[in-house]
């Protein structure tokens, strides 16, 4: 009897006081990411995902600083062709096994030799990787090259259990095994990926949430609409039409950052006939007037409710790099005008705008559009679906495109493959020899003034005679329960939860 | 009747080659390049070719179509691109929500529509048949992604009654699926109700007024039973037709009801595919679909025959 009653008292515990409760933070997801292995992976979003289960040898801090992740310490050598890294103890992979030199020489060899692998260009001045004890890696590089600590804050950086990655070849990002605070669960394509807390992690402490699910929601109102009903947490990429209407709800908080993205317009000055016979491959003075055109401030009233930042540069004017020597330009019609006529060119001139098919972009287009308009441009919208797009400026069929770029930590990753002469990203054909030395000068100094005053110069020939015209730096805007506590968000717009913690 | 089984499936041969042949020649017109679409941000010239030599796309189109065949041929649909995952396992992910979601939305449009119908034409010109009537042209004139959106601010945010979104399966937890389904059958089905609403009323009226159904009245019939009985097994043929049509079109996903609801199923897939150029999971599930859709004919047409003897001969 006494068991009996000692069993039913267990077992009415049990039920009243459940063991510590699960926390789950449930994030809305604007696309659903592509395959999880570091390796492969090319999506922003993914980088989302990977920001919880892989880390990396160095993280970045809000300034753009670079901060020890997995490696506590970097050292260049006066010649700058060997980078000494000192990687942290004690640290554990998913599957058990210990993250030392050898699993970051595997690692980042198989960023630089997979066959697919989509890192061979981040990594591309590696020559060799030396193990030189446990905890120390040697990389020795062709040559020197500032912007690789950069490189290691993201994608590249991130180290592979070297175990599993063997173990599952080009299949590891259906179950990435990393040394994330979390680790992988399960995937549903489209519908959601679980990640749970990985007990072993290097600062487990600082990690309180025990379970992430990712949750793909295409469409912002709907995203939105979870956000508000509860069945999220956190959103991100919300729109910036919707910010009122955050800051209304109580329930809600607002996290705003400037993206290290920029927004442009790329001009075709010589991909193609439609480039070379186009008003901006007839000369220079065609782009200096469709720049002088364009109201940047209202163009971020408008499209962005003011929360975007006007730039004229590559990076933003928050950066480090901005040349405070050339400021944002104020619009000025009349001079618009006056250069388009010393162009040689006859209002009004035709120009094959392609845009791609998202409302943001095609809501900036129609202002650029009446802007340009009454300086003497008759800006042809053609609104292009985006993998049709992406041809389209590969083969130099557009005379302007309105395309942005998602940014690079280090100002290298948002310059040199836009503007080196033949260069993947080259789409308008921009080509001067004195840059394409600039450009490699650049990675070969490492201070920042050094640096600095190399990018003025190819900043003067940019403004003059380029083939980009810098717009506006997108705002990350997350949007989140206030129920999450310690959410800080940082200018690469990626969600990181260590640190985070959600009341009941 | 075997020789009618057997002849019909040796028909289904051409039938499937054909379809594997415009499948694959649409695919093509495509504008863009797949190789480029899968880069995104990554455009490295040597990364790209890999990749093209990596999924033969550096090769003639013919010799492309027959790598995709000859796959199939020996059950391997290919692999996506984008996710590195068997277009099987996507399929097999994917096919069970549809089936779940095409199902709930054929119930919901017969038990609504056809309802509507035999009252609508029960009561033909009074003020109920008015009703039903503008309940139905509105049905079929709202845009699915608006009654969606609206659906969830009402359901989810306003009245936190059900989930804003997303999918959960019966196996895993049965009233959680449910209330997760519901919302997007809604929407799917009530287009769909509001056309068998006007198939079943004119079917109805044409039923009303013959011969049978005055004899039945004749012989002193409850009202009821003429209508029910008589009247509404006749009527139904050709609605059954229709929803057996429907049934094939909801199996291939609905597009837009998927993508507002976040339900992962065909209709997402497909779509993220198309923009993605994700060819082999475009041509798997597209192929998948049109055979389901051939074979759900294939059985109306075995049904008609053991329905209707004169069809044997």
């Amino acid at each position: 009897m006494k068991r009996i009653i000692l069993a039913i008292a267990a077992l009415l515990f049990h039920a009243a006081v459940p063991a510590a409760a699960q926390t789950t933070l449930r994030i809305g997801l604007a696309e659903d990411p592509d395959v999880l292995d570091p390796t492969l992976g090319r999506t922003y979003v993914g980088r989302i995902v990977f920001a919880s289960i892989c880390d990396k040898l160095f993280d970045i801090d809000d300034k753009l600083a670079i901060v020890p992740q997995l490696a506590l310490s970097h050292e260049t050598s006066s010649d700058g062709r060997t980078v000494t890294l000192k990687l942290r103890p004690g640290v554990k992979f998913h599957d058990g096994e210990t993250m030392d030199a050898d699993a970051v020489k595997f690692s980042l060899d198989r960023h630089i030799t997979f066959p697919s692998s989509f890192r061979k260009p981040e990594l591309a001045a590696v020559d060799t990787i030396d193990v030189v004890d446990a905890m120390t890696v040697k990389l020795n590089l062709k040559n020197a090259f500032s912007p690789l600590i950069a490189q290691l804050s993201d994608r590249a950086g991130m180290i592979v259990s070297p175990k599993a990655a063997k173990d599952a070849g080009d299949k590891f990002g259906l179950k990435p095994v990393c040394a994330g605070p979390y680790k992988f669960v399960e995937r549903v394509q489209q519908d959601r990926i679980v990640v749970e807390k990985f007990a072993d992690y290097w600062n487990a402490k600082d990690v309180t949430i025990d379970k992430i699910i990712y949750r793909p929601i295409v469409d912002s109102t709907v995203r939105l609409a979870n956000l508000k009903s509860g069945s999220l947490d956190l959103i991100e990429r919300a729109l910036a039409t919707d910010l009122k209407e955050i800051k209304a709800d109580s329930r809600l908080k607002l996290a705003l950052q400037t993206e290290i993205d920029y927004q442009g317009l790329t001009l075709n000055l010589a991909n193609s006939p439609a480039g070379k016979d186009g008003p901006f491959g007839k000369s220079p003075k065609a782009r200096q007037a469709l720049e002088a055109a364009i109201d940047r401030e209202a163009l971020n009233q408008v499209v962005f409710n003011g929360e975007a930042l006007p730039g004229n540069q590559w990076i933003s004017p928050k950066n480090p790099y901005y040349q405070q020597k050339f400021p944002v330009p104020a619009r000025d019609v009349a001079k618009a005008k006056k250069l388009l006529a010393e162009a040689g060119l006859k209002a009004p001139v035709a120009v094959d705008f392609m845009v791609p098919n998202n409302p943001e972009s095609r809501q900036a287009a129609e202002v650029i559009q009446s802007m340009a308009a009454e300086a003497g441009f008759d800006m042809k919208i053609r609104v292009t679906e985006f993998a049709t797009a992406l041809k389209e400026a590969e083969d130099g069929r557009f005379q302007a495109f309105f395309i942005g770029w998602s940014g690079r930590v280090d100002p290298d990753g948002n310059l040199f493959v836009f503007k080196k002469t033949k260069a993947p990203q080259n789409n308008g054909f921009y080509s001067d020899p004195e840059v394409d030395q600039w450009l490699d000068d650049s990675r070969k100094v490492s201070g920042v003034a050094e640096r600095k005053a190399i990018y003025e110069k190819i900043m003067a020939k940019e403004l003059d005679a380029g083939s980009i015209i810098y717009l506006y730096h997108r705002p990350v805007i997350i949007a989140h329960s206030v129920k999450l506590d310690g959410y800080r968000q940082l200018p690469d717009g990626l969600v990181r939860v260590v640190g985070v913690r959600i009341r009941p | 009747m075997l020789m009618f089984l057997a002849r019909r499936l040796l028909q289904l041969l051409p039938t499937l080659f054909f379809v594997s042949v415009i499948i694959f020649g649409l695919q093509q017109l495509l504008p863009g390049d797949p190789a480029l679409a899968m880069a995104g941000e990554e455009r490295d010239p040597a990364v790209l070719d890999q990749i093209r030599r990596q999924y033969n796309l550096d090769q003639p189109i013919y010799l492309q179509y027959f790598y995709w065949i000859g796959g199939i041929l020996t059950g391997n649909l290919g692999e996506s691109m984008r996710l590195k995952e068997s277009v099987f396992t996507l399929i097999a992910q994917k096919f069970p929500v549809t089936l779940q979601l095409a199902l709930m939305a054929i119930v919901v449009s017969l038990s609504v529509g056809v309802t509507a119908g035999i009252i609508s034409a029960v009561y033909k010109n009074t003020r109920l048949d008015y009703a039903v009537n503008v309940l139905a042209l509105t049905g079929i004139s709202t845009p699915n992604f608006w009654l969606g959106i609206m659906l969830i601010f009402l359901f989810s945010v306003h009245l936190g009654w059900l989930p804003a979104s997303g999918y959960v399966s019966p196996f895993e937890d049965f009233w959680m699926s449910m209330k997760t389904t519901i919302l997007p059958a809604f929407v799917l089905g009530n287009s769909f109700a509001a056309v068998l609403m006007r198939h079943t009323r004119s079917a109805m009226l044409a039923a009303m007024t013959s011969d049978y159904v005055r004899t039945a009245r004749a012989k002193g019939l409850a009202e009821r039973i003429v209508v029910l009985k008589h009247a509404m097994r006749n009527a139904l043929t050709p609605v059954i037709t229709l929803g057996a049509l429907e049934l094939g079109t909801l199996l291939s996903g609905a597009v837009l009801t998927e993508q507002v609801f976040s339900i992962p199923g065909f209709g997402k897939l497909i779509v993220d595919s198309v923009f993605n150029r994700d060819y082999a999971v475009v041509q798997g599930v597209t192929l998948v679909t049109a055979t389901t859709y051939i074979l759900l004919n294939l059985a109306a047409d075995i049904a008609y025959v053991l329905v209707n003897p004169r069809l044997r001969e």
